[in-house]
């Protein structure tokens, strides 16, 4: 279990992470979720003891990071797979995180075994693709059987390949008990593989809720309709006690409902309908909804508020 | 005992890149070999010598004249024994797995210290025997007085300079920055101070300076350092002590 404590971070005027509260629960992958910039990797440095919080506190099973004996043991992280020296073998910088942690040296060559590593273990890790520099971090991150693991951004440049490989591996891990907690600014990775959700956005707490809770609340489902008898529609569902919205252009749309009982609706009425489409906001949209107002890098200071007919007199012409 | 097992780590890491063999060889072989052609020079030129320099002839020191120059292979295996850790971002990894800083920093540096005592000795005594072979009857011996003193203090020296290396690298953590100060520091700066007139009052103190005046065995005449050989040892040792306080300050201190 991982506590968070009105964690905060500054740098100078600048804010990294404000005031965060939030708890890592074991037995689940929870996704740590932001757009760049937002404060993930300053936080999980702040859990690993890297750098020192401006206020606020961080607790691993109760305890801060620098009291844990053996700390591999406790929390295994991945934070930059490139945080290793180059010129030493994957082996060698292995056995020195272990003898460190005193782990023993077999152990080294079942993590090895564990990530794939083991026909490269004695060739220098600066010869190493960015995807076994990944397996090469989460060999170390194993390393201690620790009941936590934390990554940081892990599917970041892998190939399809090493994606699904390392989502199945933080799934595994987290049937078998372990707490695992993973960082991501990409709200369509989470979806696949956590089932808690931290989202953060400019250093701040923007939700803590169940992967599910998050779906059901985010993600909009609505039955899209172009008529060209337009009023006529309008009225026949108003009577039969239909909200309808109307959309940019000449769409009307739908919330929740669904797009068979509009069609027989109209079809009793003869309403001719040129277009009937269930649709649904994707996940990703939701995502960028809760964090479009804490975005610290805008493409364009104003897609945040772009107006719902936004382009309709385009797409027209 | 987890010093026990955070100096296992560290020898670990030290034994297993490349870099600690070729500073360290370089050391030696610079220092024995140049030691060795300035003995054999010396041997040659000595009835050429004005009589001052003549009766200012200290064998032992002729023999460790490659330590000039050696020194310098000590400062960069000190300087890349630390700043490998922060130029390859391994700081970070290592200090995940070992979060006690004094404990990190103090088991790598005992490590590495021991390591350059071993060799430090090593080439002293080789850079010793060899150069007095070279200098035929203009030799001392090892028995004679003050010479096993400045023998053993040459290997002290060398792991003296390396430490203070190390120190300086940990607050300054690039290693270009780092041998970049360090380097022309000990190999001109440092010299020219000591011996102009104007500095040298001041210059005498500087870590080198101070710690070399153990190798000497015959008295300079009209010597007027304040201080004798163990004295100056223990000048260059309260150097690398500052140093090493302030790696130590600055790295509890730091986001890594």
């Amino acid at each position: 279990m991982i506590e968070l404590e009105g964690l905060t971070k500054r740098y100078g005027e600048k804010v990294a992470v404000n005031n965060l509260t939030f708890s890592v629960r074991p037995g689940i992958v929870t996704g740590f979720l932001g757009p760049n910039g937002a404060g993930k990797s300053t936080t999980m440095r702040m859990i690993l003891g890297l750098d020192h919080p401006t206020a606020g506190d961080v607790r691993i099973d109760g305890r801060h990071y620098d009291q844990l004996k053996d700390p591999l043991t406790y929390i295994g992280a991945l934070l930059d797979a490139k945080a290793v020296h180059g010129g030493r073998s994957a082996f060698n910088h292995l056995l020195c995180l272990a003898q460190g942690n005193g782990i023993p040296t077999s152990r080294v060559h079942e993590v090895l075994d564990t990530v794939g590593l083991t026909a490269v273990a004695r060739k220098k890790a600066k010869g190493f693709s960015l995807g076994m520099g990944q397996r090469l971090g989460i060999a170390g991150a194993l390393l201690g059987d620790p009941r936590i693991l934390m990554f940081d951004e892990p599917v970041n440049g892998l190939d399809p390949e090493g994606i699904h490989w390392i989502r199945t591996l933080m799934k595994s891990l987290a049937a078998q008990g372990r707490t695992v907690f993973v960082s991501s600014h990409l709200m369509s990775e989470m979806a696949l593989t956590a089932e808690h959700l931290v989202v953060i956005g400019q250093g701040r707490l923007l939700a803590d809720t169940t992967m599910a809770d998050f779906i059901r609340q985010n993600s909009r489902s609505y039955v899209r309709i172009r008529t060209p008898q337009r009023e006529r529609l309008l009225d026949v569902l108003h009577e039969a006690g239909i909200t309808v919205v109307e959309a940019g252009g000449e769409a009307l749309e739908v919330e929740g409902g669904k797009a068979e009982p509009i069609g027989e609706l109209a079809s009793r009425h003869g309403i001719v309908l040129h277009e009937l489409s269930p649709q649904q906001a994707s996940l990703e949209e939701a995502f960028m909804r809760l964090t479009a107002e804490s975005v610290e890098y805008h493409a364009h200071s104003e897609t945040a508020s772009v107006p719902r007919d936004w382009g309709a007199d385009w797409k027209g012409a | 005992m987890a010093a026990v097992q955070v100096i296992r780590s560290e020898w670990t890491k030290i034994r297993s890149v490349a870099s600690t063999v070729w500073t360290l060889s370089l050391a030696v072989v610079v220092t024995v070999a140049l030691g060795m052609l300035i003995s054999a020079l010396s041997r040659s030129q000595f009835d050429r010598m004005p009589a001052r320099e003549r009766l200012n002839f200290d064998p032992t020191v002729v023999s460790f004249a490659g330590m000039t120059l050696g020194q310098l292979a000590m400062i960069v295996f000190g300087v890349l024994v630390v700043s490998n850790e922060y130029s390859t971002g391994m700081i970070r990894t290592s200090l995940a797995a070992v979060p006690q800083r004094a404990t990190f920093l103090f088991s790598k540096i005992a490590v590495a210290a021991a390591l350059a005592l071993a060799v430090g000795m090593a080439t002293s005594f080789a850079a010793f025997f060899l150069g007095q072979s070279l200098l035929g009857s203009h030799r001392t011996e090892i028995g004679d007085p003050g010479v096993l003193r400045a023998v053993i203090g040459g290997g002290l020296y060398m792991t003296l300079i390396a430490m203070f290396s190390m120190g300086v690298a940990s607050m300054l953590r690039s290693p270009m920055l780092s041998l970049g100060i360090l380097m022309p520091f000990f190999f001109l700066i440092s010299n020219i101070l000591g011996n102009v007139d104007a500095t040298k009052k001041i210059g005498r103190f500087l870590p080198d300076q101070a710690g070399s005046r153990i190798m000497q065995v015959v008295p300079r005449v009209d010597d007027d350092t304040p201080y004798g050989p163990w004295g100056g040892l223990g000048i260059m040792g309260l150097w690398v002590v500052a140093a090493l306080t302030g790696g130590y300050i600055l790295l509890k201190k730091r986001d890594a």
